[in-house]
């Protein structure tokens, strides 16, 4: 096995990984901070990657669909906060299932009726076209490299927000006492909303940068936002940190068993049913990463102990 | 207000009269529906005493209505191409019989849920949720990499599978023996809920510290419940598989598994027929709003909606009042 793949499919589930981060951070926080199951996650991602498929094909520029990707789907989370999450807060999970089922219904057949069908592609701009050469003589493409640095960047921007901003000490309490942080002034109802619309666009410009990797279409969402569940449950739910290495790990795991496993089980079988087991295997892999983290810690990697 | 077993009996009825006025009239079409309603029906039978009673929001029955559906799919598969299903340790020869598929289906539905129950009690709440949602994934990911079996594509079965003195190709007596297992479980339903075992789940959902403290095994009665509503799901899944004569992995998808769950919450939570007048609705508005839009799902989601956020308890809650077994 040559040293230059390996090094390759590492940055394929690194920069797969880090585009996971960016919807499980949402998820996480969201569940953290409101204590509320949000299924419809994966249609705010669905919605940026549609906005800035949309802006791009009318202007042309990157920067702007990704602007719009970031606007549309944070202005999507802060109404959805308003008009229905908002009375969700004390239910029960069960209802919040429901009701988030209900959102992704009405999201996804609404933005077929507005874009049909049809899925839409978004172009990598120019500028970002191409390989680079890394250390070592890999060739790369220039454009997963700055998806692993962009999401790099946002991972640690969000960690210095949580840790050093005001909003973020707001945050943090909020998830341990709702009620002493509401008693000390601060409009609770208002960093619901924040946070939501904050969950919301990190999951819209994940979309929009993966769109244009894979194609723009409905029900893009779903298969991620279970990824990201994957993630926070192996990561411990409310915790930014865990969700950060889990989707490195999910991201690795799901890359690398796809490539390789098919290959091991070559070396002592025939082609043709190494190939269907590997893959079968492969699909499962993270699943499989899942289970053995829970039965070694319940609550997920840093998730707080009952 | 009505009371609920004047509004089970109404509903049972209509089960009988609409079948047998479409037979009448000749509306094979009405009848098919109405099979497709009492299969749904079925599997959220099944569901709702996990999540009903037992308070488990799993988001992964699919997986148990998938499996009933595959194992009538390979067997049958392997009965019409006349090959055999294993060859070691022992020969298993495939078969069109439905009583030995059912039985298949229901024992390895409820294997598989003795599995993903033993991993996913370990957890509560949220990650209860998380987590049955991440195994239904996980099937569906494996039957569609499974090509052995058609893979995306699914597996075809060219002629319905037999049961014995009755002509399953004629829908009214496909329907029947749908109706009567769907009877069967729900009366094997009724009598769960009030015995011993059903009654310590219901106090196990809604305080496990009392149940323990008496000396019961709150996770065990769970557990328990998690195996029986997946062997009746899988059955379901049996069922549905021939009714389209045609398995594929959209059976195992999550968005089947919220269906499941929904067609619950319309019916009502907890409530012996919730899930039947449940499914009963959500076929009735599948053909008459889907004939009206395209996008139907949109009127689906407001619906859902709606009755989530303003009517606790589904229809029966607002047509019977509060209930006695749910919280």
């Amino acid at each position: 096995m040559p040293i230059v793949l390996i090094a390759e499919q590492v940055l394929n589930g690194l920069q797969f990984g880090i585009m996971l981060f960016l919807m499980a951070a949402g998820l996480t926080l969201i569940f953290g901070v409101m204590g509320l199951i949000n299924l419809a996650h994966g249609s705010l991602y669905m919605v940026g990657a549609f906005a800035a498929a949309a802006v791009a094909g009318w202007t042309g520029s990157f920067f702007l669909a990704l602007l719009a990707a970031l606007i549309a789907a944070a202005c999507a989370g802060a109404i959805v906060e308003i008009v229905v999450i908002r009375r969700l807060y004390d239910r029960d999970h069960l209802d919040q299932v429901l009701a988030t089922f209900a959102l992704i219904l009405i999201f996804s057949e609404g933005t077929r009726w507005i874009f049909g069908s049809f899925p839409l592609f978004l172009d990598i701009p120019d500028y970002l076209a191409g390989p680079v050469t890394l250390p070592g003589g890999i060739q790369y493409p220039l454009y997963r490299i700055t998806l692993i640095a962009a999401g790099l960047l946002v991972a640690s921007g969000l960690g210095l927000m949580i840790a050093k901003t005001r909003i973020g000490i707001q945050i943090r309490a909020g998830e341990n006492d709702r009620e002493m942080i509401a008693a000390l002034g601060v409009d609770i109802s208002k960093l619901y909303t924040l946070v939501f619309a904050l969950g919301a666009a990190l999951a819209g410009l994940a979309g929009a940068l993966v769109g244009t990797i894979q194609s723009v279409e409905v029900g893009m969402g779903e298969p991620v936002l279970i990824l990201a569940f994957v993630v926070i449950v192996i990561g411990g739910i409310g915790s930014i940190k865990g969700a950060l290495i889990g989707s490195i790990l999910v991201g690795l795991t799901d890359t690398l068993g796809g490539v390789f496993l098919p290959q091991f089980f070559q070396l002592f079988m025939e082609p043709a049913s190494a190939t269907s087991i590997g893959s079968s295997l492969a699909s499962m892999a993270i699943y499989i990463l899942m289970s053995v983290i829970l039965i070694w810690r319940p609550t997920g990697l840093f998730g707080s102990r009952p | 207000m009505i009371k609920e077993t004047y509004l089970n009996t109404f509903v049972l009825s209509l089960f009988i009269l609409i079948p047998l006025w479409a037979y009448l009239a000749d509306e094979p079409f009405t009848i098919t529906l109405m099979t497709r309603a009492v299969i749904f029906a079925l599997a959220a039978v099944g569901l709702n005493l996990a999540l009903g009673i037992g308070g488990l929001v799993s988001l992964g029955h699919a997986v148990f209505f998938g499996l009933g559906g595959y194992a009538m799919g390979v067997l049958a598969h392997h009965a019409q191409t006349f090959t055999a299903v294993a060859e070691w340790p022992f020969l298993i020869e495939g078969t069109k019989s439905m009583p030995v598929i059912w039985l298949v289906a229901v024992v390895i539905s409820s294997l598989a849920a003795l599995l993903i129950g033993i991993l996913s009690l370990r957890t509560t709440g949220v990650y209860f949720i998380m987590i049955t949602l991440a195994f239904g994934q996980m099937f569906f990911f494996f039957s569609i990499s499974w090509s052995e079996y058609g893979g995306e594509d699914g597996l075809s079965i060219y002629v319905r599978n037999s049961f014995p003195g009755l002509n399953t190709l004629d829908p009214i007596q496909f329907y029947g023996l749908c109706f009567a297992i769907l009877c069967v479980v729900l009366f094997m339903m009724a009598r769960l809920f009030k015995s011993p075992f059903g009654l310590a789940l219901n106090a196990a959902r809604q305080t496990p510290e009392r149940v323990e403290t008496v000396g019961l095994n709150a996770t065990r009665l769970k557990l328990v419940a998690f195996v029986v509503s997946g062997a009746v799901t899988g059955l379901a899944g049996a069922l549905f598989a021939d009714l389209n004569r045609f398995v594929s992995p959209t059976m195992f998808s999550w968005q089947l598994s919220g269906e499941i769950i929904v067609f619950v919450i319309i019916g009502g939570v907890g409530r012996l027929f919730g899930p039947v007048v449940g499914a009963g609705v959500f076929v009735a508005l599948e053909h008459f709003l889907g004939g009206l839009s395209e996008f139907w799902h949109i009127y689906l989601g407001a619906l859902l909606l709606a009755i989530v956020l303003f009517g606790r308890g589904g229809v029966i809650g607002i047509l019977s009042g509060r209930e006695k077994i749910h919280d």
